[in-house]
């Protein structure tokens, strides 16, 4: 398993919201390790409870000994608290929130590269790590399975699907990491194949990518120079017009790179196996497995 | 900014001699569709103008409906030397903002840029330093400017950089940027694109939109708080989340028909704007079936339910629905659709549900 496992303290940025209460319940029951949540005013509280509330993540991290931050507080202040959480020191930052302005997320890149935390989207689900028992997200803990698989995607619920599809093959997940639909995220396919490939736990990785951007290209050219381990790979969007947005801030065709075709064709010259059907990809990955035997 | 023929003709004639009329439409690809036109008197300007006027134009960015006219720029015709580009926007495969010129600009800056990508220049903007004055300069003598124009150059460029910055753009566009005959540098055409996530903190940039621009159902859409985007075919859907709709699109493409519509109700949608995302829907006449593929999580299955079922009740419905939902509150989802007898078909299966769809809008 790959950035989370059972030894992940999770403090949750804004838990005393409706959104982020249900979901951090959620976390709870499938098993994460919530040590605090921050809400600027309400320090000193329990949220349901529980859960000791602080005023500043520095505060949180100290006494809680947090090393991670699901961050669930509203676009116009998750730039100030995704900073807030790194200057902190928190290793590992998962922010839920969507539309944050792509300048923010580009300031936000200048200032992390100077920091040692990784940032998994915004608008992201977050990850999970099923053998970990870790949940940081707004993902449905049931449909996941333990196992050697890894998912990596920029979208939500054509994840879960996928996710649905794998456990029906009886194939279970080490982690799923939700990179996020805007056209800045924090992380990419190529940091996370990285951890995939040194993690002794997962044995294949299954790879959701979209229209926009160049980011499938650039996991190509990972796949085939670093990479050993099979990927199984779908790139959503063959249908979608040029020059209209398709929903996610970063799902939109520029150029002729930033198709889906053009993405999976680099994708499968790599190495990887392709699919534009993705109802295929959990009996691919049975496939991949079995003949890997 | 021209609304009347009659206002055409007073600008030609305070402008004296030859005119352009540009119709402004949010959509490129305007000259070669008869966009743009040159106007040798006041009269054939106010004869132009009036054409162009309360038409749709239609060109290869604005789909097959075209877009309304409903303002023209009149300008002085220059005598054109050389058509130059200068854009900025977030390289996104790079993460960093970039100033771009050519010396090549003009209707076949993207051809250039895909056949000859050494002609496009670059210079990556520091977020600490901001763009800097030798970077502007760097660009104007590469784009080969006469002596007396590099300092014009420098200052357009710091000021587009400007403007992107101070009101979120996610594009800042002058193409072209000419070299007149006799020897000015003038900025002919600019394109500003708005980063949608920032508007909430330009509410004078918001102000502007002009929805006649867009398509009314996707108008409607982004008022109700859903994603719509119209593709054209005539199998509908439904979907929750982005990436499934497009791979739910995908699928219809794959079963041999033709997707309607991209149509995002998002992950935590209420029944009423699930019901109100279904009237939208049934709103494009050339729907002959829809397909609803939902993956219930914090969007429960029975909300779909409830709000199909609250449309089709309402109303005379001949389009045929596939339903297939998977994830929280299926059986009740089942339940609630059973119970109300309309002509709704389940279908677990993807595949086969893509096929059912696409067979049924034959």
């Amino acid at each position: 398993m790959i950035l989370v496992d059972k030894n992940t303290k999770v403090l949750v940025q804004g838990i005393t919201g409706r959104e982020a209460t249900f979901h951090t319940q959620r976390c709870i029951e499938f098993g994460t390790n919530v040590v605090a949540g921050v809400t600027p005013g309400k320090g000193g509280l329990r949220w349901e409870e529980e859960v000791p509330v602080f005023n500043s993540v520095t505060q949180a991290k100290e006494e809680s000994g947090a090393n991670a931050s699901l961050i669930f507080v509203p676009a116009p202040f998750a730039f100030d608290a995704i900073v807030e959480a790194a200057d902190a020191g928190i290793k590992l930052v998962v922010c839920i929130t969507e539309y944050i302005p792509a300048l923010d997320e580009l300031k936000l890149q200048y200032h992390l590269r100077s920091t040692s935390t990784t940032l998994i989207g915004p608008n992201c689900p977050g990850i999970i790590s099923p053998p970990g028992k870790c949940k940081m997200g707004i993902m449905p803990g049931y449909i996941h399975k333990p196992g050697n698989v890894g998912v990596v995607s920029r979208s939500g619920t054509l994840t879960y699907e996928v996710v649905a599809q794998l456990t029906e093959q009886s194939l279970g997940q080490s982690t799923c990491v939700g990179l996020g639909g805007d056209p800045l995220p924090g992380s990419n396919f190529v940091a996370i194949l990285k951890l995939f490939q040194e993690d002794p736990e997962t044995k294949a990785v299954v790879l959701i990518g979209e229209i926009g951007g160049t980011t499938e290209q650039e996991a190509a050219e990972f796949i085939e120079k670093q990479m050993t381990k099979p990927v199984i790979a779908y790139v959503a969007g063959s249908s979608a017009p040029a020059g209209k947005r398709m929903g996610h801030a970063g799902a939109i065709i520029t150029g002729s790179a930033s198709k889906a075709s053009k993405k999976m064709e680099s994708l499968a010259a790599a190495g990887a196996t392709v699919t534009d059907n993705f109802a295929q990809i959990g009996f691919l990955t049975k496939e991949v497995l079995g003949s890997q035997k | 900014m021209i609304k009347t023929a009659g206002e055409a003709r007073e600008a030609a004639r305070q402008i004296g001699g030859r005119v352009v009329i540009k119709a402004q439409i949010h959509g490129g690809g305007r000259g070669k569709a008869g966009g743009i036109k040159v106007a040798e008197t006041p009269e054939e300007a106010a004869q132009i103008a009036g054409d162009l006027l309360g038409t749709r134009l239609t060109t290869h960015q604005t789909g097959p409906e075209g877009l309304p006219v409903n303002t023209v720029l009149v300008e002085e015709a220059i005598q054109v030397e050389k058509e130059l580009y200068l854009g900025v926007l977030i390289d996104t495969s790079t993460q960093a903002l970039v100033m771009i010129a050519s010396e090549a600009g003009g209707v076949e800056i993207e051809d250039i840029a895909t056949r000859s990508p050494q002609r496009i220049l670059k210079q990556y903007v520091n977020l600490v330093t901001g763009l800097l004055p030798y970077q502007t300069r760097i660009l104007a003598y590469r784009m080969n400017l006469p002596g007396e124009s590099v300092r014009t150059a420098t200052e357009i460029m710091t000021g587009i950089y400007r403007l992107f910055m101070e009101k979120d753009c996610s594009l800042v566009e002058i193409n072209p940027l000419v070299i007149t005959k006799d020897g000015k540098l003038l900025a002919l055409d600019c394109k500003v694109n708005f980063d949608d996530n920032a508007l909430p903190r330009h509410q004078d940039m918001a102000q502007l939109r002009d929805s006649s621009q867009e398509d009314p159902l996707e108008v409607k859409a982004s008022e109700i708080g859903v994603n719509y985007v119209k593709i054209g075919g005539n199998v509908g859907c439904l979907v929750n989340g982005a990436g499934l709709a497009m791979a739910t699109m995908d699928m219809i493409k794959l079963a041999g028909g033709e997707p309607a519509n991209f149509l995002d109700v998002g992950g935590s949608a209420s029944e009423e704007q699930v019901a109100n995302a279904l009237r939208i829907l049934l709103t494009d006449a050339r729907v002959r079936s829809a397909w609803i593929n939902v993956f219930g999580g914090i969007l429960r299955c029975d909300v779909v339910a409830r709000a199909l079922e609250q449309v089709l009740k309402e109303r005379e419905v001949k389009v045929p629905f596939i339903v297939r939902m998977n994830g929280t509150n299926l059986k009740e989802a089942m339940q609630i659709l059973k119970e109300s007898r309309l002509n709704i078909t389940f279908e677990a299966d993807l595949v086969r549900a893509a096929e059912m769809a696409v067979t049924m809008a034959k």
